[in-house]
């Protein structure tokens, strides 16, 4: 992929080292990316996963990776969310991944309601951070598979949800360098229109029909 | 931070296991000829008969998968096993998968010992989480339980599986010391790990020396080629003999590949 920027790349860190968690990691780091990789404990414990499914990472404790990062990705399973030290992710842009689904994670008290999206639930949580919301549409066994380069006919686009304009931005540029068009909707609680059961969750989708889907859904 | 670099490692060896061919199952209830669905009863029977037609058509190996679920009534596989094997000789004959977590992995251990007797050595055991949570609410499991029982329990089933008296403790089952647990196996019990995506199940597959089966839900085969060299360097690296790879994946035979793939 050609940068189209001068600026420096952001520095990710990815949270948890599991099915999504190692596809991120490997097509963050195919895009040029710095990437160091986390999981809850000793780095040590996930060196040989590092070394044989995501070559060129990093692999850190999770408070070293996180500060020296500029983009954090929450990559673990939802119900881990709850123990982990959201203190460590102050002033951090956190692309949050995740899904709540209850029949996987058991019932979230955190996440039932109703009210707030998952995001929106891990903003309020991460009061310090700003939280953009981004990958959890994808099946992590289609991530590779369906990347394209910028200007492919037909490019799978993903989408991107956040309040903050400059963080949307940026996070644009990571889902685009991976290999996907980006359809940006204007705050974290559009980001509704990705969650399961919504019309992009899982769905192979152009930039045009991802636009639609999303504004239709907005329009209802 | 360390940074990792691609060790050199052997390439495993292709030709070190034999390939098989297996059916697995779920025990789907299916439809009559009108299209009304069978009893659970029906359903049953009619997969004994999938079983043995399995062995004459010259299938390796049979494979149920544990559910609870009214669409999928097959929650005591390895009785049907056992009637599969009653009247074959050379399939062989295991659980695809035995959600481990939501069981007792001494009772897992004594039902398909008691199988692999009944087959004269036909009987192997996946082990999983399998495709839906419904066990756990029925045996008074929580999810969020989930890694510690999976953890402990495949603990402890490797120490059934490899024979003796077994002392284990844990706290998600009952201690055992030096426990004598029957019947014996006559002959070894392949032992499985399901793995759907992660990495972590893969190392412990591993860990234990048990053979790695990977379900594929979607996607190409090949994004489980680094999956396989993860297996055969963390064997290597925890002092254990190289083990098989097994793919499970969704698919479809006919006569050719064209209409395989048309119909399918």
């Amino acid at each position: 992929m050609m940068r189209t920027s001068l600026a420096p790349r952001p520095r990710i860190a990815i949270l948890g080292a599991g099915h999504v968690g190692s596809v991120l990691a490997r097509m963050m780091v195919a895009a040029g990316y710095e990437v160091s990789v986390a999981a809850s404990g000793d780095p040590a414990r996930i060196e040989l996963i590092a070394s044989v499914l995501m070559p060129g990472v990093k692999t850190a404790w999770a408070k070293d990776a996180v500060a020296s990062a500029d983009i954090v990705v929450l990559a673990i399973p939802l119900h881990r969310f709850a123990a982990l030290d959201h203190g460590m992710l102050a002033g951090k842009l956190v692309i949050d991944t995740m899904n709540y689904w209850a029949p996987t994670d058991g019932v979230q008290p955190m996440f039932e309601g109703g009210e707030l999206t998952s995001s929106e639930t891990v903003q309020r949580q991460l009061a310090d951070s700003t939280v953009v919301k981004a990958f959890n549409h994808i099946g992590y066994h289609e991530m590779e598979a369906d990347r394209s380069a910028r200007g492919s006919a037909g490019r799978r686009a993903l989408g991107v949800a956040a309040d903050q304009a400059e963080a949307a931005e940026l996070v644009a540029t990571v889902v685009d360098a991976v290999g996907y068009d980006v359809i940006p909707v204007p705050r974290l609680r559009d980001g509704a229109a990705f969650e399961p059961g919504g019309p992009v969750f899982g769905a192979r989708l152009t930039a045009s029909q991802f636009r639609a889907a999303v504004a239709t859904r907005a329009a209802a | 931070m360390t940074t990792t670099t691609m060790p050199a490692t052997p390439e495993p060896s292709a030709s070190s296991f034999p390939l098989e061919f297996g059916l697995n199952t779920f025990g789907d209830v299916t439809a009559d000829a009108h299209g009304t669905p069978l009893s659970h009863a029906q359903t049953i029977r009619n997969l004994v008969e999938h079983g043995v037609a399995a062995e004459r058509v010259g299938i390796d190996f049979f494979g149920i998968g544990e559910h609870h679920t009214d669409d999928m009534p097959l929650s005591a596989a390895d009785t049907v096993l056992a009637a599969i094997a009653a009247r074959t000789e050379n399939i062989r004959l295991g659980s695809a998968v035995t959600v481990l977590s939501s069981d007792d992995p001494v009772r897992v251990f004594q039902r398909y010992s008691t199988l692999n007797a009944i087959s004269n050595g036909r009987a192997e055991v996946i082990l999983g989480r399998g495709s839906s949570i419904d066990s756990f609410p029925l045996f008074g499991f929580d999810l969020a339980d989930y890694q510690d029982l999976f953890e402990e329990k495949t603990n402890l089933f490797s120490q059934l599986v490899d024979g003796g008296a077994v002392t284990w403790s844990g706290r998600t089952r009952s201690a055992l010391v030096d426990q004598d647990v029957v019947p014996h196996l006559e002959s070894p019990l392949p032992t499985w790990i399901g793995v759907g995506g992660s990495p972590e199940s893969v190392v412990r597959a591993a860990r234990y020396g048990f053979s790695l089966m990977l379900a594929v839900i979607g996607g190409p085969a090949e994004r489980f080629a680094p999956y396989s060299r993860l297996f055969a360097q963390a064997l290597a690296q925890f002092g254990h003999a190289p083990k098989p790879i097994g793919l499970h994946s969704p698919g479809h035979v006919a006569a050719t590949d064209q209409r395989a793939r048309d119909e399918f």
